[in-house]
């Protein structure tokens, strides 16, 4: 059976996507950034995952308003970025496993969430931003991928509750696939962070660095918020936390966190990295 | 039995936030619309061509127009703009969210700047 090893939460700034073009790592503004993911890429060489679920929010590159799914996941062989209109550079494709795709779909509607499937799937900065930090070699594609988007852009907005539930039903989907494959959940978006608005440039450190904590072993105390205790606190941006809880949900057994790192700003966001390992309970 | 959306919401209440629920989704149809046609080059071209010909395209509002001229955010917001679809225009100018934040804001980009590397509760 496919087995999820682990989680994985990070921002996904189109800024970062920028600065890894030009190759601006080493410099001070980014430098303390970057350091975040030295860890995160060798807990990944030491663990191997074959497939990594990425749960994101498309920022109008595939979705638009015509028809806006809350859930959506990918069941494509191939998943290609595009242009998203203000200049990051086109990223190569990723490939997919369709077949795990379906049976993800088939596990979740019977679990009644009733996704929205697809068969093409153009993946944004949400997507690209955070593999490219986890596995930061040109062109490396060493997984497949299996996109998982959360509506963050039309409100109403699904719950954290429903999210996190809808990672618990990830899990069942995922660890019911007659594979053994390692697999990995990545959580994309946040932290706090609102770009308009008289409140822009709002950033709630006090918040974040709570949020860290409790995603951990207290998650349940997040699921708890709305959608609009979410803005409040963490920016109309930072409802990204959704894409987090999912994540979090999906990891049922045994939680561990193997790192984090905190900095800001990035761009107009405070950045955030952290990896869970998920030790998966025996059935007594 | 009501068909009307409800007037307020929880979150009209947060400071200097504005929520993009349907209300506006209604009022800033075409103008989220044109914006995300910004994805493509050639239709980026074609705006910067001629912006008020490719406003046609879309049919946009005197209001919308009026705020895409003023380069003003916030009059884009209030004219049913979502800010990731603003972005794909607001990139036509190279205009980054920095800026758009200085000038929500009414300060400086400088002034912004060192606001987030303090990072203060705003």
């Amino acid at each position: 059976m496919a087995q999820i090893i682990g989680g994985i939460a990070t921002s996904h700034i189109p800024a970062i996507g920028k600065a890894i073009a030009q190759g601006l790592q080493d410099q001070p503004y980014w430098k303390p950034f970057f350091d975040g993911y030295n860890p995160v890429q060798a807990w990944l060489r030491d663990e191997q995952p074959d497939i990594v679920v990425v749960i994101y929010n498309d920022h109008g590159l595939n979705f638009f308003l015509d028809k806006m799914p809350t859930f959506a996941v990918g069941a494509a062989a191939e998943y290609r970025n595009s242009d998203e209109g203000w200049g990051l550079p086109v990223s190569l494709p990723f490939p997919g496993y369709p077949e795990m795709s379906w049976h993800i779909i088939e596990s979740l509607v019977r679990d009644e969430f009733d996704i929205t499937m697809c068969q093409e799937m153009l993946v944004d900065h949400a997507f690209v931003v955070p593999l490219t930090l986890m596995w930061p070699e040109r062109n490396a594609r060493p997984v497949r991928v299996i996109p998982v988007a959360i509506n963050t852009v039309q409100f109403p907005l699904p719950s954290p509750s429903r999210c996190f539930k809808l990672g618990a039903a990830l899990s069942r989907a995922v660890e019911s696939f007659d594979e053994n494959l390692r697999v990995v959940v990545v959580g994309s978006g946040g932290l706090s962070h609102q770009l308009e608005g008289k409140r822009a440039g709002f950033i709630n450190r006090k918040f974040d660095l709570s949020c860290l904590d409790r995603i951990v072993g207290n998650a349940d105390d997040l699921t708890r918020m709305s959608v609009t205790e979410l803005v409040r606190m963490a920016g109309v941006q930072g409802v990204e936390l959704l894409n987090w809880l999912a994540m979090r949900g999906a990891l049922t057994g045994s939680v561990t966190e193997k790192h984090r790192n905190y900095h800001v700003p990035i761009s107009n966001t405070a950045a955030a990295v952290m990896v869970l390992e998920n030790e998966s309970v025996p059935a007594v | 039995m009501t068909t009307m959306l409800p007037l307020q919401h929880d979150y009209d209440t947060i400071p200097g936030t504005t929520v993009f629920d349907g209300r506006l989704a209604m009022k800033g149809y075409a103008l989220n619309k044109m914006c995300y046609s910004f994805n493509s080059a050639e239709n980026r071209e074609s705006y910067r061509q001629n912006p008020d010909a490719y406003c046609d395209l879309f049919q946009l509002t005197e209001e919308q127009r009026r705020a895409l001229r003023h380069g003003n955010v916030a009059e884009l917001i209030e004219a049913g703009g979502n800010i990731y679809y603003l972005a794909k225009w607001a990139g036509i100018y190279g205009i980054t969210v920095q800026q758009i934040g200085a000038q929500e804001r009414g300060i400086t980009e400088e002034a912004f700047k060192e606001m987030l590397l303090r990072g203060e509760e705003a």
